[in-house]
C-alpha cells in the first residue's frame, strides 16, 4: 500500500520536482529547508493579524476615548462623534439574532440527531444544511429584503432593527445547527438507555439528561456565530440598517444603526479624519471579537479536557 | 426524578392519565422540533423563489442573453452585461486563491506533521480568529495599509482602490478554511502510511509531500474549492478595497467591480422598488448565488466521490 503510493507520488512529481535523490545530504537539506518553509507558512496569517492589529490601533489611538463610546457620530464635528448609537443597535441585534438563533438551532439539531430516522427528506435536510452554510451573507440580505422587508412589512416594521436579527439568524443557523450536532453526537448511548431504562419518555431523556451534557460544546459554536453575526455588515446593508440616525434603537421595531456598517460609513468618506474614527471602531470592534472568542475557545479546551 | 416522584405520588389511575398528558406533549415537541428543521428547506426555498421572482422580472426588460455575454455594464445607461462584474469577482478570487492555496496547505501540513502539541493547541485558536475577524476590518487594512505600501514599494501606479491589495486580504482571510478543512483530511490519513513511508527510509518532507498529501488530496480539494466559494461570495473587502467601477479585462493594479460589490452600492442608494436597478440586483445574486451553489455541490460531490477508505 505505502509502496504503491511511494510510487505513484514519484510519477506525479511532487512538489520538490524529479526523480528520487539518491544523495542522502541532499535529502537531508531539502528536508530541513522544507521544515523552515511550513514553520513559517503557518504563522504567515497570524503575522498579518497582528500587523493589522497594531496598523488600527496607531490610526485609531487619536480617537479612542470613553466619549467615543458614548457620543452620536457627528458631520460637522467628526473629532467629537462617536459610536453610541452603532453600539447599541449591534447589542439589540445581538440579543435579538440570539434569541430567535439559538432555540431554533437547538431544536433543528435535536430533531435531527435524536428523532430523524435515515429517510430521504431527512437526507434532503442534511445536505441542504451543509449548502446553506455556503451561501454568500449577501444573498441572505437579498432573501431577508424581499421576505421580511417587503412581504412581512405590516409584521416587522420594514427595516427594523428586528428584520435585520431575522436576516442574521438564517444565517447563523446552519452553524448553529452543526455545532449542537456535534455536541449530540458525542455523548455516549448509554446515557439514554439509562434515561429510558427508568420510563422516561425520548423528550424527558433529552430535556434532563443530553441538552445539559451537549450545552458546553454548543455554546463555543454558538458564541462563535453570534459574534459572526454582529461582525457582519453586507446583510444588513441590504435590509436597511441606518448609516446615520439621531436616535437611539429602543425597541425591535425601532430603525437602527450597527458597528460594522458605521466603520463601512466612515472608511467610504474621503476625509483623514474619519480614517481615524474608522480605525478607532475597529479596535472596539476587535476587542469585543476576541474576549467572545476567546471565551469560547476556553470553554471547548476546559469541555474537551473533561470528556 | 421527577418521573419517579410523579409516578409513585398518583397511584395507578393517575399514572395513565399522566402518561396520556406525556403523550400528547412527546407529539407537541416532536412537531416543534420538527418544524425547526424544516425552516431550513423554507429557507432555501425562500432563497430560489425571491431571487428568481425578481430576476423573471428583470429578464422582461433586459434579454437574459445580453446579460450573460454583453461586456458592457453600465447601469444607468441601461447596459447591462454581467461579464465585466463577473471578471472582478473573479480576479480577486484568483489572487486570493493564489494566496490561500500554498498558505493554508502549507499550514495544514504543519499543524498535522509538525507541530508540537503545545504550539498547535495555540495556533488553531488563533487560526479561527483570524476567520472571525469582520470582513469590514480587513477591507479597511487592504484599503489604508496594503495599498499604500504597494505604493510606496514596488508598484507606483496602484490605483487606489484595486483588485491586488483586495484579493491579497481576502486571501489571508481564507487561510483558516483551506487550512482547516485539508488538515481534517491530512489528520485522517492513517499512521500506518506514514510508518510504512519512514522504513522505507524517506525523510519527514518524502513522507509528508508524497504520501500524506496525495493520500488526502479529495479532502485538500475539497478545501479549495470550499475556500473559491467564499472569495466569491466575499462581499466588503471588495466593497471598500476594489472599487465601484465595472472593468473589463483591467490590470489587477486598477480599480474594479466585484458582483457583491454592485448589489452593495445599489442598496446604498435609493433605488425604489420595481426599478430595473433594483431588479438587477436580483438577476447579479441569481448569478452569484448559482455559482457558489455549483461550488458548494461539486465540493460535497468531491469529498464523497474520490474519498479514499482504509
Amino acid at each position: 500500500m505505502a509502496q504503491s503510493s511511494m510510487k505513484a507520488g514519484q510519477q506525479d512529481g511532487g512538489p520538490s520536482g524529479g526523480d528520487f535523490k539518491e544523495s542522502l545530504s541532499t535529502r537531508y537539506g531539502l528536508d530541513r529547508g522544507f521544515t523552515v518553509l511550513v514553520s513559517v507558512a503557518a504563522f504567515v496569517g497570524v503575522a498579518v493579524l497582528a500587523v493589522l492589529l497594531v496598523d488600527v490601533t496607531r490610526d485609531g489611538s487619536s480617537m479612542l476615548s470613553l466619549e467615543f463610546l458614548t457620543s452620536f457620530p457627528s458631520q460637522v464635528f467628526p473629532e467629537n462623534g462617536g459610536i453610541y448609537p452603532a453600539l447599541i443597535g449591534s447589542l439589540w441585534l445581538l440579543g435579538l439574532t440570539g434569541a430567535i438563533s439559538v432555540p431554533l438551532g437547538l431544536g433543528a439539531a435535536v430533531y435531527l440527531e435524536e428523532y430523524a430516522g435515515d429517510t430521504r427528506i431527512n437526507r434532503m435536510i442534511e445536505v441542504n444544511i451543509s449548502n446553506l452554510a455556503g451561501v454568500p451573507s449577501v444573498i441572505y440580505g437579498l432573501l431577508g429584503l424581499g421576505i421580511f422587508v417587503e412581504l412581512l412589512a405590516p409584521i416587522t416594521g420594514g427595516g427594523s432593527v428586528l428584520t435585520g436579527a431575522m436576516t442574521l439568524s438564517l444565517l447563523i443557523l446552519p452553524v448553529i445547527i452543526v455545532a449542537t450536532r456535534e455536541a449530540l453526537k458525542a455523548i455516549p448511548n448509554s446515557i439514554r438507555e439509562g434515561g429510558y431504562a427508568l420510563g422516561a419518555t425520548q423528550w424527558e431523556v433529552i430535556w434532563s439528561h443530553l441538552l445539559p451534557r451537549a450545552l458546553p460544546g454548543a455554546i463555543t459554536g454558538i458564541i462563535l456565530a453570534l459574534s459572526r453575526a454582529v461582525g457582519e455588515a453586507a446583510p444588513i446593508l441590504v435590509v436597511g440598517v441606518s448609516l446615520y440616525q439621531t436616535y437611539v434603537t429602543t425597541g425591535p421595531f425601532d430603525g437602527y444603526m450597527a458597528l460594522p456598517t458605521q466603520i463601512y460609513d466612515w472608511i467610504s468618506r474621503p476625509q483623514e479624519v474619519f480614517q481615524n474614527s474608522a480605525a478607532a471602531g475597529i479596535v472596539v470592534a476587535m476587542v469585543v471579537l476576541l474576549v467572545a472568542n476567546s471565551f469560547a475557545i476556553w470553554l471547548r479546551n476546559r469541555y474537551q479536557q473533561r470528556s | 426524578m421527577a418521573i419517579r416522584a410523579e409516578g409513585t405520588r398518583s397511584g395507578a389511575e393517575a399514572w395513565k392519565r399522566n402518561s396520556r398528558g406525556r403523550e400528547t406533549r412527546e407529539r407537541v415537541v416532536k412537531f416543534f422540533l420538527m418544524a425547526c428543521a424544516y425552516l431550513s428547506i423554507f429557507t432555501t426555498v425562500g432563497i430560489v423563489i425571491v431571487l428568481f421572482e425578481e430576476t423573471a422580472r428583470f429578464f422582461l426588460k433586459v434579454s437574459p442573453v445580453e446579460f450573460l455575454t454583453s461586456t458592457q455594464w453600465a447601469p444607468p445607461q441601461g447596459e447591462f452585461g454581467v461579464l465585466p462584474l463577473v471578471y472582478g469577482t473573479l480576479t480577486a478570487t484568483f489572487i486570493a486563491i493564489a494566496v490561500a492555496l500554498p498558505l493554508g496547505l502549507l499550514t495544514a501540513i504543519y499543524l498535522s506533521e509538525y507541530a508540537p502539541r503545545a504550539l498547535r493547541r495555540w495556533l488553531k485558536p488563533a487560526l479561527e480568529i483570524l476567520a472571525g475577524v469582520p470582513t469590514v476590518v480587513y477591507g479597511f487594512f487592504a484599503l489604508t495599509f496594503i495599498t499604500p505600501f504597494f505604493r510606496d514599494s514596488v508598484f507606483s501606479g496602484i490605483q487606489s482602490f484595486n483588485a491586488l491589495s483586495a484579493g491579497l486580504i481576502m486571501g489571508v482571510m481564507i487561510i483558516p478554511t483551506v487550512a482547516s478543512v485539508s488538515e481534517d483530511a491530512i489528520y485522517a490519513v492513517p499512521l500506518s502510511l506514514r510508518e510504512g513511508a519512514y522504513a522505507l527510509g524517506a525523510t519527514r518532507r518524502e513522507t509528508a509531500t508524497r504520501i500524506v498529501v496525495p493520500a488526502a488530496l479529495s479532502g485538500i480539494v475539497a478545501a479549495v474549492i470550499l475556500g473559491i466559494s467564499r472569495a466569491i461570495g466575499e462581499t466588503m473587502i471588495v466593497t471598500i478595497a476594489m472599487g465601484a467601477q465595472a472593468n473589463w479585462l483591467g490590470s489587477p493594479l486598477e480599480g474594479m467591480q466585484a458582483m457583491t460589490a454592485y448589489i452593495v452600492q445599489v442598496v446604498g442608494g435609493e433605488t425604489p422598488r420595481g426599478s430595473i436597478t433594483y431588479e438587477s440586483i436580483f438577476a447579479v445574486g441569481s448569478a452569484l448565488f448559482l455559482m457558489t451553489l455549483a461550488l458548494n455541490l461539486a465540493s460535497y460531490w468531491f469529498v464523497r466521490r474520490y474519498r479514499e477508505t482504509y
